[in-house]
């Protein structure tokens, strides 16, 4: 154990002995040339041997059990700790989505404006009349649809009595949906909201922007008894066609599901679209 | 010591930038940087994601079995990224609807696991750090360079702003619809890596 190595810096040449020699063999170079190499392995592999093998196999199984119960119990305590902040984000944002619809676009304090213009949250009936939805503030529209559930917001702006319709369809990536707003005769567009889990930034994204939405106010809905109110390639539609709307430019498998997702849900609508009278309290 | 901390940040900035040099995370850089805004956001949140893994890697690194090193590193950028997706949707919620699916996407960067793996796993937590922020900063900054000619091309805007005045679309002036198509962030990712190399010539091959 007691002996030490010396390099040589000059050549390389290694001396093994207590100190260095006086003059290297090969290259002749002194004494101070050499210098001592301490030796990493040596003492690093000690310690080592107290420490558990790394590369064992119950080693790497506890070690990877450990890291996921760890891990699982951040997550759900992280979850936990957040959810009522996020639902009541959800809420209030879903709420501001019916409000967009409602050309009430940005609101600074969301929840005080939608109990000021919201009269209702309704459902349609089989003849097309409506009646008070009694349950919790709903913000997954689509799982509604499917139940057959078909929701219907009153609202009140100026006087004028409003219908908000929750849609939801398919984009090119992921889901897509929306809010309509109808004026009292239920067929004129008072305005218009789209939004989208994850289409193109700046292609089939450019739905959720009001550039697009601007297109759809004044246009018609139903024409006899069909959904007539279209999304066409950019472009083709015509200036005097009360139904045809601009779609988006370079985005046509978006702007085709979002004429899809119109039409699917309105034709669902169209009982109440259609009736002589939806309910005398609406 | 210093020195070494210092080249750890300031490499990946320019000379041994991740997307001009290593050419990772191009995948994200293409999807992102059609608009400014999530460019930023997405460059941003990747920085701190990358800083925040290299450093909890680098403090386990003499623990993990060598065998399943690239899973353990998966967890760890995984769980962080959920947390930091779950903090967003409960105190920045618009940030968060903004971001969507590029917070999930961050995992898959290859950024992460590069670092993670090329750096933390050999280095001190303050040196994993700085090269964890060095890199993020060094792919916000490629990826703010594209998304502002793609969108001031494609869209006429910045940040959403229309800055191309009215009266030149008057003029027959018209945006540039490639620009927001994602081939041509690879156009402009090739012009920057061609003036990078061209001012790097110790990178260039034969």
């Amino acid at each position: 154990m007691a002996t030490k190595k010396f390099k040589c810096k000059v050549c390389g040449y290694v001396h093994e002995g207590d100190k260095a020699p006086e003059k290297c063999p090969m290259c002749q170079a002194p004494q101070s040339e050499f210098e001592e190499i301490v030796e990493a392995g040596a003492e690093a592999a000690a310690p080592a041997k107290k420490v558990l093998n790394t590369n064992s196999n119950v080693y790497t199984i506890v070690y990877a059990a450990v890291m996921v119960i760890i891990v699982a119990f951040l997550l759900v305590f992280v979850s936990q700790t957040l959810k009522e902040r996020q639902t009541a984000n959800v809420i209030n944002d879903t709420k501001q989505q019916i409000l967009s619809a409602l050309n009430l676009r940005d609101q600074a304090d969301v929840a005080s404006t939608y109990s000021m213009v919201i009269k209702a949250d309704a459902l349609m009936q089989a003849n097309g009349s409506l009646q008070d939805y009694k349950g919790e503030f709903n913000t997954s529209y689509k799982s509604e649809f499917d139940k057959g559930n078909l929701h219907v917001f009153v609202a009140e702006i100026d006087g004028q009595k409003k219908y908000v319709i929750p849609m939801n369809g398919l984009g090119l990536w992921g889901t897509i949906w929306g809010y309509i707003a109808l004026n009292e005769d239920r067929n004129t567009v008072y305005g218009i909201y789209f939004s989208h889990s994850s289409e193109t930034p700046g292609l089939g994204g450019e739905i959720a922007g009001t550039k697009f939405q601007d297109r759809f106010p004044g246009k018609l809905v139903v024409n006899g008894r069909d959904v007539a109110l279209k999304v066409v390639k950019y472009g083709k539609a015509d200036k005097s066609s009360k139904y045809e709307v601009d779609g988006v430019t370079g985005a046509t498998i978006t702007s085709t599901g979002v004429n899809t997702m119109i039409n699917k849900v309105l034709s669902a609508y169209i009982p109440f679209l259609t009736a002589a009278n939806v309910g005398s309290n609406y | 010591m210093a020195n070494k901390n210092n080249e750890a940040f300031k490499q990946p900035l320019w000379v041994n930038n991740p997307v001009l040099v290593q050419i990772l995370g191009i995948c994200s850089a293409l999807a992102v940087t059609a608009q400014l805004k999530p460019a930023i956001v997405m460059g941003l949140s990747v920085t701190v994601i990358v800083a925040m893994s290299n450093v909890i890697i680098s403090l386990l690194r003499n623990t993990i079995p060598n065998r399943i090193r690239i899973i353990i590193q998966l967890v760890v950028v995984a769980a962080l990224v959920t947390i930091v997706s779950e903090i967003l949707k409960a105190f920045a919620y618009d940030v968060s609807v903004q971001l969507s699916v590029y917070v999930g996407l961050i995992i898959t960067n290859c950024i992460l696991m590069g670092r993670l793996e090329a750096f933390a796993m050999q280095n001190g937590p303050w040196a994993s750090f700085l090269d964890g922020i060095g890199n993020g900063l060094g792919y916000a900054a490629i990826l703010v360079v594209v998304a502002f000619v793609r969108e001031l091309f494609g869209s006429g805007t910045l940040f959403g702003f229309q800055v191309i005045p009215q009266a030149c679309y008057e003029a027959g002036y018209l945006n540039n619809g490639l620009m927001i198509m994602p081939p041509m962030a690879l156009i402009l990712a090739g012009c920057i890596i061609w003036y990078h190399r061209a001012k790097n010539k110790d990178l260039q091959e034969n």
